[in-house]
């Protein structure tokens, strides 16, 4: 990304001007948002940039978080999208859609009526702000994943004015996914799409964030926020499947919280981005929790996907199983780092943490800082990272059955990457993702 | 010319000469036993014959009806029509059987042709029952797990859905049971008949009382030193190779 193939005139986000602006269109919110969006602004300018030295950023590319001053936030209007419409179809027969373009809604919300009648909540946040004020309050930014991207995170809230409420009531359980598709259309725009996913206890739900570009060629900057709050008993599935385009620069600053004797999964699946910084944070609030992390990702050309992850196990008796794997083609660079924390109450916690990295490439380059910090005594923890090739022996077992290299490399990657795939229940869902990832092998 | 005709093979492993001026033919239609003391060769043979690239062709010929394939890729090879069953077949995760056999065959259409799955899966499910193989390993990663009797099981089912047309099975009967022995036998005889030459290497004469070869090969040192009918098994089961040994250490040293 170089400044002169920008074509929109350069306009700079930390503008005071921009920020009213969007302040003056937002009038309608509550005050405790808007106020809380103003600090932001402030926290936003006045915190540092990332620096080469700070532990939270080593082996980041931190060039391209130099200029992200030349985009802009996306204006409020109604997208021509009608494509796009088309185009977000990728789970048929979902408990509800909602599809943003640019950060404005681009198609009316869908939602099963009978849901509404059990008193599930699904739609924008701006929507939620003003019928359910005290309800979100209670859960927006109430976590944050602290894991370096403060900064961002602050512009994020500041700027943001669309996003996604998603609220399950006690005992409702919902097996068909909510699907909330993002969109980037305008060249140089920036984006803040803010996912918020609370379940109430024994309740049970599907989030699928599906995030994408209307043509390959436009420029990006997003920041992305998704908390989860997973109640007592209850059960949370949060998907990702991040496919900007690749001039994009995103960021995914995630929380991942889970009360007791809940079950919170979430898969990240990163196909996109020029550059995709990710945190995630699961917190252990309540005992008997199960929370799971993975990721998929497959990049390819000069892309740089840069994870860092914690696993805090405040709570005793709760378990936490993170397993990221990469596969890496071309001159592609990951950066995976992730640390455990138990603190002093938390016994008997059982906390894992796995990265494995299938290097495809000589040029590729894959970075690992797997971390464990445990205060208490009585429990049971491990993490490792790997990184190998193909195995030759394998690879001649295809041979030996008539299968050509390119087809039974493919198949391996496949095979190292599926122990994840599988992981998405519903089997549309697993296909599409297959068939995304098979696309990045055949350029 | 339907045969596998092997002609003064020497193979050497990184520098390390491992067969030596070996000969043998297997017509079509026939099967023959290859057996010999531990580190002779056999599986040098079948994997120099299957193409790895680890196993250096110094000399010789490997003609495939009449065609030589030295120098040829593994998969070429495949789709040829060689199969080899492999002494110890390798564990993919993530890859089911049913996706793997199926990659192998769409590897074997033509261009344009199109895969018809129904009809694989009931193949597939025929030749799993007749094997004995539960249905549920058709969704179970190519032997991940696998017991060592299953994934013998499983070599052969992959030989009887390619429907090759020379086979080599490289100790298919080490690690089954009395049943599973049986089971296999009962698989490689149906598939015997004219389109297919098979070459059994194996220890035990017990394979050999459920698929009688025709012909019987001894193997020391990398070559063959006795070749003789279903009797010569016999034979070795009651001597054992000492008198092998003894009649021909001092000719290779
Ligand atoms: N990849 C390899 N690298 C080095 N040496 C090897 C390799 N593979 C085989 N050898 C050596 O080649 C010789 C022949 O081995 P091979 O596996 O062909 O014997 P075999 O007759 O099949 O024995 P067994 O009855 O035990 O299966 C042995 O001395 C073995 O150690
Ligand atoms: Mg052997």
């Amino acid at each position: 990304m170089s400044n002169d193939t920008l074509t929109v005139e350069a306009a700079t986000i930390a503008d005071a001007d921009i920020f009213s602006q969007r302040q003056a269109l937002s009038a309608h919110l509550p005050e405790w948002f808007r106020s809380l969006q103003q600090a932001h602004w402030a926290r936003y300018l006045e915190l540092p940039e990332p620096r080469r030295l700070d532990e939270r950023w080593r082996f980041a590319n931190l060039r391209r978080l130099q200029d992200i001053g030349r985009f802009s936030p996306t204006p409020f209007e109604r997208p021509e999208a009608d494509d796009l419409v088309e185009r977000a179809q990728v789970v048929e027969n979902c408990a509800g859609r909602l599809l943003f373009v640019d950060d404005n809604l681009a198609a009316a919300r869908e939602m099963d009526p009978e849901l509404e009648k059990q008193g599930v909540i699904f739609t924008t946040l701006g929507d939620a702000l003003n019928r359910h004020g005290d309800l979100v309050k209670k859960y927006f930014m109430a976590e944050t994943p602290d894991l370096g991207s403060e900064k961002y995170e602050a512009l994020h809230v500041a700027l943001l004015r669309s996003g996604v409420f998603l609220y399950v009531p006690d005992n409702v359980e919902v097996k068909r996914p909510f699907v909330v598709y993002n969109f980037t259309q305008r060249n140089g725009g920036a984006i803040f799409p803010h996912t918020l996913f609370v379940t109430g206890r024994n309740a049970r739900a599907t989030l699928v964030d599906y995030q994408a570009a209307a043509s390959p060629d436009t420029e990006h900057l997003v920041i992305a926020n998704a908390h989860i709050h997973t109640g007592d008993g209850a059960e949370s599935h949060h998907r990702i499947i991040q496919n900007w385009n690749e001039r994009t620069l995103s960021f995914q600053l995630n929380t991942n919280n889970a009360q007791r004797d809940s079950q919170a999964k979430s898969i990240i699946v990163n196909i996109g981005s020029a550059q995709a910084r990710q945190e995630v944070h699961g917190k252990i609030f309540g005992s008997g929790s199960n929370v799971e992390m993975y990721s998929v990702n497959v990049p390819t050309g000069e892309q740089e996907f840069d994870q860092r992850t914690l696993q805090t196990h405040i709570a005793p008796n709760s378990r936490s199983d993170l397993l990221f794997k990469n596969a890496l083609l071309d001159q592609t660079r990951t950066i995976f780092s992730g640390l455990i924390i138990v603190e002093e109450n938390a016994q008997q916690t059982d906390a894992y943490q796995t990265n494995n990295n299938l290097m495809l490439s000589e040029e590729a380059e894959s970075n690992s800082l797997p971390g464990l910090e445990i205060k208490a005594n009585d429990v049971k923890c491990s993490h490792g990272a790997t990184t190998g090739r193909i195995d030759e022996s394998n690879m001649f077992y295809f041979l030996a059955r008539g299968i050509p290299p390119a087809g039974a490399r493919e198949l391996l990657v496949f095979g190292f990457l599926e122990e994840i795939i599988q992981k998405f229940e519903t089997p549309a869902m697993a296909e599409h993702v297959r068939s995304l990832l098979a696309a990045k092998f055949h350029l | 010319m339907s045969t596998l005709e092997i002609r003064n093979l020497n193979v050497s492993i990184a520098g390390t000469p491992i067969l030596r001026d070996f000969n043998l033919t297997v017509p079509k239609g026939e099967v023959h036993a290859l057996m010999g003391p531990n580190g002779t060769g056999k599986s040098t043979l079948a994997k120099a014959l299957a193409g790895h690239e680890d196993y250096t062709i110094e000399s010789g010929e490997i003609l495939f009806d009449g065609e030589n394939i030295i120098g040829e890729e593994p998969d070429v090879i495949s789709r040829a029509g060689l199969f080899m069953a492999f002494q110890y077949p390798s564990e993919i995760p993530g890859v089911t059987i049913a996706n793997f056999i199926r990659a192998a065959l769409t590897a074997r259409m033509e261009e344009g042709q199109r895969f018809d799955a129904p009809a694989y899966y009931k193949e597939l499910y025929a030749k799993m029952d007749s094997l004995k193989i539960d249905r549920q390993f058709t969704s179970r990663s190519v032997n991940e797990g696998f017991s060592g009797g299953e994934k013998k099981r499983c070599e052969i089912l992959q030989m009887a859905m390619l429907k090759p047309k020379y086979a080599i099975m490289d100790e298919t009967d080490s690690g089954l049971d009395i049943d599973a022995l049986r089971i296999v036998a009962g698989g490689v005889n149906a598939m015997r008949g004219p389109d297919l030459g098979i070459l059994v290497i194996t220890h035990y004469q017990r394979l050999l009382d459920y698929i009688v070869p025709d012909r019987v090969h001894v193997m020391y040192e990398g070559r063959i030193v006795e070749s003789g009918d279903a009797e010569l098994a016999k034979k070795l089961e009651l001597n054992g190779y000492d008198w092998v040994k003894e009649n021909f250490a001092a000719a290779t040293v």
